[in-house]
């Protein structure tokens, strides 16, 4: 057992797991990669981290269910009604069991943000109706919500607002030089009524310590959610085997559509929270004066939910399952080594967050001396290399390490060496354009071809 | 700099005069007496810049700046304080607005030299929509402080 919960799982394995992937097999299923940027670049893409790209087995499963089975889900009783509901439930249940949870612990939601914010507006919904059944998600003054320098604003900002209308404190916990965590930053207290973190941090790559972090909230009775964004899309993960209470992650990161989210929850939470959109297909019973909640997850999706999207999630899974996700994660990680290796090597380059693959995964984010990340980006991308360049959405995190910004790289198991020698060709090339040293003089010679 | 491999496309957008700027920025630093301030944020990537106006009869006496950000939104600010001073404010805000319709082309407006000075060698920013807010974040700044200045001046 790793104390991270990354690397673990009892998705089902495929025969010869340990085998490297066949990248140029993998490839072949994504169209888009076989297209030329800026004047007949190849696209080197290496930004799937912010959104990644769909197979044609995914575009397929949603043009199928468009061409043959759509309707409105768990309305009518027409054949093709039936059928779309079936589609629908059947993409939920494959989701859930992908993350080791139960299809009636899912709640879809357009991304992993609205997923968030609806715990965030459930929790403060809780608070203004006063439900007795829902006493574990209120939040009142001098309560404490506690998250951490190092998160995406999808889960920074929706807990500030959550304080700012129920008169709660937020609380973080710091993170260290290199970008992880920092437990001794903070103790939580018996008015701490949610720890929210990331399982992976989008920017440092840096794995937290989930289970230390589960053990210190149930010390205190507070609920935890993990934003498994970038955990999910590249390694195994299990939600049950982890204890959290919630999970969120989204669609379009893990070669899904986009317009899809999952909120995990553990059964009894559903169970006893208020929903957040109210509406049609969430109610039990209606009446003029009141109506009553349909249980979990129907109460948390209200109106007609995205259809194409979710069976697209599900042919997402299955793919992801077909190829296996331990493979999945040793192939990135053989990336990453690389281009840590190859960074490290050149004069000028720094690296932000973890240098070693040690609760590690793959996002390298970097900057380099004398180019601004926004001029590195330009540079790449004039070679045909996609990287995200800016604040990544964790603008806190990057003021705490002292940056602007940075330059990130993030991988998908459709990436390859070759691809990662051409990022690092354009860094150097990046230098050698405004001028800086660097690529003269390399720290140590380096074979990167 | 650039050299025999760099693809076109780059030597277009990063022109010597925006390169030349970024290097050597002219006018930088705050200074005072000042009549208005702006501080203006790229939200996209942090970038932000902090810009002083001080006027004197009707004309852009000073501009002085602080600015953290890439090439581009630095060799603006630089480019931007070398046009404006001396201009009277109505003619510094209509050298803004052409340098905004120039951002705005997407790369199919021809720069008018005598509207913009070293500010035509953005014209190939205007191509990269991603890059246009790095270019204006020194106007927008500017044309904030002259704003405030403008109405101090009517208050005070
Ligand atoms: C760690 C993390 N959390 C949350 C999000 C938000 O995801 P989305 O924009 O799909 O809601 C992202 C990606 O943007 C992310 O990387």
């Amino acid at each position: 057992m790793t104390s991270t919960g990354i690397g673990k799982t009892d998705q089902p394995q495929t025969p010869g797991s340990s085998m490297p992937l066949d990248t140029a097999a993998i490839r072949a299923d994504f169209p888009i990669l076989t297209r030329t940027v800026r004047d007949g670049k190849p696209l080197v893409y290496l930004d799937s981290g912010a959104t990644s790209q769909r197979p044609h087995q995914v575009l397929d499963a949603e043009r199928s269910f468009l061409e043959e089975h759509n309707a409105a889900v768990h309305r009518g009783a027409h054949q093709l009604a039936e059928e779309a509901t079936d589609a629908y439930e059947a993409a939920r249940e494959r989701i859930a069991s992908f993350v080791g949870v139960g299809a009636d612990e899912v709640v879809f939601t357009k991304n992993a943000t609205e997923a968030i914010n609806l715990v965030a507006y459930s929790m403060s919904n809780a608070t203004a109706v006063r439900d007795p059944a829902a006493a574990a998600f209120e939040v009142v003054p001098g309560d404490e919500i506690v998250i951490t320098e190092a998160e995406h604003h999808a889960n920074l900002v929706p807990w500030q607002e959550l304080c700012a209308r129920t008169g709660a404190t937020l609380r973080w916990y710091g993170v260290t030089d290199d970008g992880r965590i920092d437990l001794d930053s903070l103790q939580l207290s018996p008015r701490t009524k949610l720890v929210a973190f990331t399982h992976q941090s989008n920017v440092t790559g840096a794995i937290s310590p989930v289970n230390e972090l589960v053990t210190r909230a149930r010390q205190v009775g507070a609920l935890v959610l993990l934003d498994a964004c970038q955990s999910v899309p590249n390694a195994p993960v299990n939600f049950a085997e982890l204890g959290v209470d919630f999970a969120v992650f989204s669609g379009h990161k893990m070669l899904g559509p986009s317009g899809i989210g999952v909120l995990y929850g553990r059964r009894e939470l559903l169970e006893a929270m208020p929903p957040f959109l109210t509406g049609g297909s969430m109610i039990e019973l209606v009446r003029m004066e009141r109506t009553t909640y349909a249980p979990p997850p129907q109460r948390f999706e209200a109106g007609v939910p995205m259809t194409s999207q979710a069976v697209g999630l599900g042919a997402a899974v299955d793919y992801l399952c077909a190829v296996g996700m331990d493979r999945v994660a040793a192939h990135e990680r053989t990336l990453t080594e690389r281009t840590l290796a190859g960074l490290e090597a050149i004069a000028g380059v720094q690296i932000v967050g973890p240098t070693r693959m040690v609760n590690r995964g793959g996002t390298v984010a970097f900057t380099i001396d004398g180019v601004h990340p926004h001029d590195a980006g330009q540079v790449l991308d004039s070679l045909g290399i996609a990287v995200r360049v800016g604040h990544h959405c964790a603008w806190p995190l990057h003021r705490r390490l002292g940056i602007q910004a940075s330059i990130r790289a993030t991988f998908a198991l459709y990436n390859t060496t070759a691809e990662v020698d051409q990022l690092l060709a354009g860094v150097r090339k990046a230098q050698r354009f405004f001028g800086v040293r660097g690529s003269a003089e390399v720290k140590q010679q380096v074979s990167t071809r | 700099m650039s050299t025999a491999d760099t693809p076109v496309q780059l030597q277009q957008l990063y022109q010597d005069i925006i390169l030349d700027h970024y290097k050597h920025p002219r006018g930088s630093g705050l200074r005072e007496p000042f009549d208005g301030e702006s501080q203006q944020y790229n939200p996209a990537c942090g970038d932000e810049i902090k810009l002083r106006v001080r006027l004197a009869g009707g004309k852009i006496a000073d501009v002085s700046y602080e600015a953290l950000g890439c090439s581009i939104s630095q060799a603006a600010a630089s480019v931007l304080h070398e046009q404006v001073i001396g201009a009277g404010v109505s003619d510094a805000m209509k050298m803004f607005d052409s340098f905004a319709e120039l951002m705005a082309s997407r790369g199919q407006l021809e720069p008018d030299e005598d509207a913009l000075g070293d500010g035509i060698a953005f014209a190939g920013v205007s191509k990269y929509p991603a890059r246009v807010k790095c270019a204006l974040l020194g106007w927008a700044a500017f044309k904030a402080a002259t704003v405030a200045a403008l109405a101090a001046d009517v208050k005070g």
